[in-house]
């Protein structure tokens, strides 16, 4: 694969603008914030805790002989 | 960790660059959201594997960076997308211009090895610090380093192999980014 002729002139002019390219790009997809299906996702799914602890609901660990 | 609710908001305010990545990473919108919808439930099914108090983004870049690196290798670009389809996603039309420039950009993206063009999407877009991207690619800092200065510069190359000394009247990006001043 040829390499950049000017590899060490790269000067910062061409680098800035790839740089304004580059995030311009992504933050167009950012500034279109979340989507429902994901945000719906998010609320609604239980963590792994979420089994444990409904097994663990009914006794909770009183240390015995507590008199 | 258990998944409280702000830790729910927090992987919440994460999927808008998590889209912005993954779309980056594949050039195709559907694939995508698959992509971080397939992050995401990994991430809250695992959620007793992050560490509270370290970086949620990064935890969750690497998630859906390892989920395109197994899904990549699986389907090997069967389908060179349609050019248009990343432009799909976005709402905001650019004008034709800017529009021209920025299929021009993306198709010089699309054009870097996959190593080179996560580095720099990581470093250049999504504002990790090399550390970070060295995390969530896992690999070394030095290795990112080199990896996003050859991704910037082919991406020079191709976008401006003739520009640094001579600008022909086609080069429409010149126009468009030249008139970005304030």
């Amino acid at each position: 694969m040829k390499e950049v002729k000017k590899q060490g002139g790269l000067n910062a002019e061409i680098q800035s603008r790839i740089g304004h390219q580059l995030r311009a790009m992504y933050d167009d997809v950012v500034r279109q914030g979340v989507p429902d299906r994901f945000a719906e996702l998010i609320r609604k799914l239980d963590g792994p805790e979420a089994a444990t602890a409904t097994q663990a609901g009914g006794d909770t660990d009183k240390n015995n002989g507590g008199n | 960790m258990p998944l409280t609710d702000s830790l729910r908001d927090d992987i919440l305010a994460s999927v808008p660059s998590l889209r912005a990545f993954a779309i980056s990473l594949s050039g195709n919108g559907d694939r995508a959201d698959d992509l971080v919808q397939e992050t995401l439930l990994r991430a809250i099914a695992n959620i007793d594997s992050f560490q509270p108090g370290s970086n949620l983004p990064a935890w969750l870049f690497t998630i859906l960076r390892n989920l395109f690196r197994s899904d990549y290798r699986k389907r090997r670009r069967e389908v060179e997308d349609a050019e248009g389809n990343y432009a799909k996603t976005l709402k905001t039309q650019p004008a034709q211009n800017a529009h021209l420039e920025f299929e021009e950009f993306r198709a010089a993206l699309e054009k870097l090895p996959q190593d080179q063009r996560e580095a720099l999407i990581l470093v250049g877009a999504s504002g990790f610090s090399y550390e970070d991207a060295a995390a969530i690619c896992g690999c070394a800092v030095g290795t990112i380093k080199s990896r996003v200065n050859r991704a910037r510069s082919k991406l020079s190359a191709l976008l401006y192999v003739d520009g640094a000394e001579d600008f022909g009247p086609d080069n429409t990006v010149r126009a468009v980014i030249g008139g970005n001043g304030g």
